[in-house]
């Protein structure tokens, strides 16, 4: 339907107009980078902080992920963070204490957390009791859990040097001792390679099928502009060590959960349900096992996400998981998962994770006392989702 | 002048896009009398009454409200209530935690200065409820009193706030024959206490029973108001002012076919709900054959409704306590939705906003949720294949839309209903439920859905349309069941149908 003149210029006010609400996350994602970036003398952008922020957000992006899912279908859970360190705790046991294989401790701790979510689904669908209710207790017993297992130890210190990689390392280079990291660059030319082709094909099957697209200039402007920010991103990576593996892990988890959610049943009952649970049902979708899936991916990952955690830290404590269920939660709405349910996307929960952790790293860069970055990340939060509510109610 | 009337309501109209609900009527209420208001459902009973009581406010119709000689203008409930309008609805809009004494002064509490005065409200209470003749303690939860005692509290709530009109809108629809009865003895009370009473009723045999007058709407104009001493309130009657229209050429022919076999059959389907605890359905049996559309006629309350959702899986939890169905010659009962599905039986519902559609998802999405696995290999939707589906259906039964992108919340009634139809032929049903198929729509859209229905049998599948509407059930079936109470009160040919023999069957109590 490009049969309307508009010059460029009219094309992307409107386009602004009718997506603010999707082109605010990166707005602000840009704002506070810039912010630190100025704040900080130059320090923000430096090729080892932005490592440092990669590897830090890899555990709320986990937790960001499988909660959007959560949200979606209009629940919630408050639990994760504790799940989370309780399941940091179990891997480190298992390795300090009874010898375990760390691949094979990593796997328990998933089991584990499956196993934790198998329980909360259980309740909140088969028992009725609601997801905010059912999750607070977990957050109570987890809590406990995690300072019961460490009483005896207090902190365990982690040397399995596969564990510790999961959070600090770096993928290899197949340029041996080049100062530019080599395969890193070329992953993100693959990417937005990958992002050219999906775009276009996307594109051209939209055309076909007589749906609206954004003029031609305005697309290949668009692709640019993403090129772009992929590639400074990748060589900014392959200037300091290259590619860590917190960001593989993140990348193959996002690129199932994405692929899940648009291209699969499941991901179409996820957001039918949330939609609207009466006529998903009366469609002959399973809403309970649909569900009961949401709450075992969420306990799951946040297992993972703890695991991430425990080696990004190389220790486990009693005082890992406390209000990672915020930062999880956080990400998702400023993602732009509605409040009312049945919208959103685990791509742009990751962006909500950037914003969130882009302020944690600036804060802790400039040493803000962690009580202001409680207030701080709090009021962002707030009008993340107050922002929401109002641009979806028209 | 000395008025003889309480409520005169002259030229009202009330329009919503797209419909006339209300067309010049004329309304007149006699101070201290039981004046009833009957005629089929959509006629605008329940519309009229709302813009009586301001839930409609003043400016969203035309027309005068003339209340004890005064032309009114109620912009909010509140407005109606403190001049001593009180509506009685159909559910009760009762606190059930609360005790009784609460709920009868909730909202004009009596106070003692600041605070509320908690000994003269339980005091006052005993007197209320004195007078709707309930012998039970104030201090009691509303939840722990039955159906047709929640009523009378209903019924001492307006009393305390020293109401002078009193609306019942089907108050005796969800009680069994003693509590109406008793009902009833307590409007007759109320009125030679000189309490004016309107009440809405489907129930004719009480309506004869307790009215001074009687008003008749039909399609949202009064057809006549009768005077219990001096004109005919038979039965009959009224029956004929109720149905008397003309049957316009609005229902497409369909060609002459033969029937096939008994494709479904709803075997003793006995169903309690299990919140009250009452028997909603009793003993139905219900069969429909290849090709044929059964028709199944009732008014609002009759358990039409769930008696679809018991056999589409009963997604509700009712407590089934007997009953099969039988599809394909095989005896079942189905367990769920998907498992109904899977055998054949598909349900469009007659709420499609409320649990039909995904009004955030686009005409697409909606589609084919009900029948993804027909579009997917492996785990993954093929999404060429759902596109040309979804523009082959939007074409087919012409969906008005700019294209199959458009969220299904923005589109109109009809639309939507096609959408929803649009999803069920998707899944290729033998059987296929439409519950109110019509309900909402404008002319054109229900004459094009009608169209579909007679192409549907035609290609072999059987329909049985659930519908309130006489002139369409009688339009589109080729038989027909009449529901009443729960019961299935009457089985009729299509030749043998009148208007009047079906509302006769569809108020016969049990």
């Amino acid at each position: 339907m490009e049969n309307t003149k508009k010059s460029i210029g009219q094309e992307l006010a409107q386009l602004l107009k009718d997506n603010i609400k999707s082109y605010m996350m990166y707005i602000a994602l840009v704002v506070i980078m810039l912010v630190f970036q100025i704040w900080s003398g130059g320090m923000f952008f430096k090729a080892s902080n932005i490592s440092n922020l990669f590897n830090q957000a890899a555990y709320v992006a986990i937790l960001a992920i499988g909660m959007t899912l959560i949200l979606i279908l209009k629940h919630i859970d408050l639990s994760v963070g504790y799940v989370a360190g309780f399941g940091g705790a179990i891997a480190a046991i298992l390795m300090a204490s009874y010898g375990v294989n760390q691949w094979l401790a990593i796997l328990i701790v998933l089991a584990v957390g499956f196993l934790i979510g198998l329980y909360q689904g259980t309740l909140v669908m088969r028992v009725g009791v609601p997801a905010f209710v059912t999750t607070l207790a977990g957050m109570f017993i987890f809590r406990g859990l995690l300072s019961l297992s460490l009483a005896k130890s207090g902190t365990i210190v982690i040397s399995q040097p596969g564990f510790l990689a999961l959070c600090n390392g770096f993928i290899p280079d197949i340029v041996k001792n080049s100062e530019f990291h080599v395969l890193t660059m070329i992953i993100g030319v693959i990417a937005v390679i990958g992002v050219v082709f999906s775009q276009l094909k996307k594109r051209r099957s939209r055309q076909k099928y007589n749906f609206e697209v954004v003029s031609g200039p305005i697309f290949v402007g668009g692709l640019v502009l993403v090129s772009a920010v992929i590639l400074l991103v990748f060589y900014i990576l392959a200037e300091y060590k290259g590619l860590p593996w917190s960001s593989v892990i993140v990348g193959v988890i996002l690129a199932i959960y994405t692929f899940m959610l648009s291209k699969t049943k499941l991901g179409r009952y996820i957001y039918g349900i949330g939609g609207n649970d009466q006529a998903a049902e009366l469609s002959g979708v399973d809403v309970k096992k649909v569900t009961q899936f949401a709450f075992i991916s969420m306990s799951t990952l946040a297992a993972l996400a703890g695991i991430m955690y425990t080696s990004r830290l190389s220790s486990a404590t009693p005082t890992a998981g406390v209000a990672f269920e915020l930062d999880a939660i956080a990400s998702s709405y400023i993602g732009g998962t509605a409040v009312s349910g049945g919208v959103g996307k685990v791509t742009n929960a990751i962006i909500g994770t950037f914003v969130i952790m882009s302020l944690t790293n600036g804060m802790n860069l400039m040493s803000v006392d962690i009580s202001y970055q409680y207030i701080v990340k709090g009021i962002i939060f707030i009008i993340a989702v107050a922002f929401d509510v109002r641009t979806r109610s028209k | 002048m000395d008025n003889e009337y309480i409520l005169e309501m002259r030229n009202i109209t009330k329009e919503f896009p797209g419909v006339k609900a209300l067309d010049n009527v004329n309304f007149k209420v006699k101070k201290g009398e039981i004046h009833c208001l009957v005629g089929e459902n959509g006629a605008g009973k329940s519309t009229l009454m709302k813009v009586l009581s301001g839930v409609w406010k003043y400016g969203t119709y035309t027309g005068d409200i003339v209340y004890e000689g005064e032309v009114q203008q109620f912009n909010h409930i509140a407005d109606s209530e403190a001049k001593g309008i009180a509506i009685i609805y159909q559910e009760l809009a009762l606190f059930p935690e609360l005790p009784i004494y609460e709920n009868i002064y909730f909202g004009h509490e009596i106070m003692n200065g600041k605070t509320i005065d908690w000994n003269e409200t339980i005091i006052q209470s005993r007197e209320m409820l004195k007078k709707v003749r309930l012998d039970v303690d104030p201090s009691l939860p509303v939840k722990r009193l039955n159906t047709g005692n929640q009523q009378l509290v209903e019924i001492a709530k307006a009393l305390s706030k020293n109401c002078k009109l009193i609306i019942f809108d089907e108050p005796t629809s969800s009680l069994n024959e003693d509590d109406s009865q008793n009902l009833l003895d307590i409007m007759r009370e109320l009125r030679d206490s000189g309490i004016t009473c309107i009440m809405i009723s489907h129930k004719l045999r009480e309506v004869t029973a307790i009215a001074d007058t009687i008003t008749v709407l039909r399609d949202g104009t009064t057809i006549c108001s009768l005077d219990a001493e001096t004109d005919d309130i038979s039965e009959a009657n009224i029956i004929k002012h109720m149905v008397g229209r003309s049957m316009d050429n609005v229902y497409p022919k369909r060609p002459e076919h033969e029937f096939g076999d008994v494709a479904f059959e709803i075997k003793n389907l006995t169903v309690e709900d299990p919140k009250t605890g009452r028997e909603i359905l009793h003993d139905v049996n219900l069969k429909v054959r290849k090709g044929e559309i059964v028709g199944l006629q009732g008014l609002m309350g009759a358990g039409r409704t769930e008696c679809a959702l018991s056999v589409f899986g009963n997604p509700y939890g009712y407590n089934i306590k007997s009953g099969s169905v039988v599809i394909d010659g095989k005896e079942t009962f189905f367990k769920s939705p998907s498992d109904a599905i899977k055998n054949g039986l598909a349900y469009v519902t007659e709420d499609r906003k409320g649990n039909g559609l995904i009004l955030i998802q686009d005409i697409r999405y909606n589609t084919t949720l009900a029948n993804l696995k027909a579009l997917s290999e492996g785990l993954v939707i093929d999404e060429n294949k759902e596109v040309v589906v979804a523009n082959k259906f939007k074409d087919d039964i012409n969906i008005k839309a700019p294209s199959i992108a458009q969220k299904v919340g923005n589109l109109s009634g009809g639309n939507q209903q096609k959408v929803q139809i649009a999803k069920w032929l998707f899944v290729e049903p033998k059987v296929l439920i439409l519950d109110e198929p019509t309900r909402g729509i404008d002319v054109g859209a229900k004459f094009e859905i009608y169209s579909l229905m007679n192409k549907m049998v035609e290609d072999g599948m059987s329909i049985i349309m659930i519908s309130s509407e006489l002139p369409e059930v009688l339009g589109m079936s080729d038989r027909l069941y009449v529901m009443s109470e729960g019961y299935i009160t009457g089985e009729l040919n299509i030749e043998d149908a009148t208007e009047e023999k079906v509302m006769a069957m569809a108020i016969k109590g049990n």
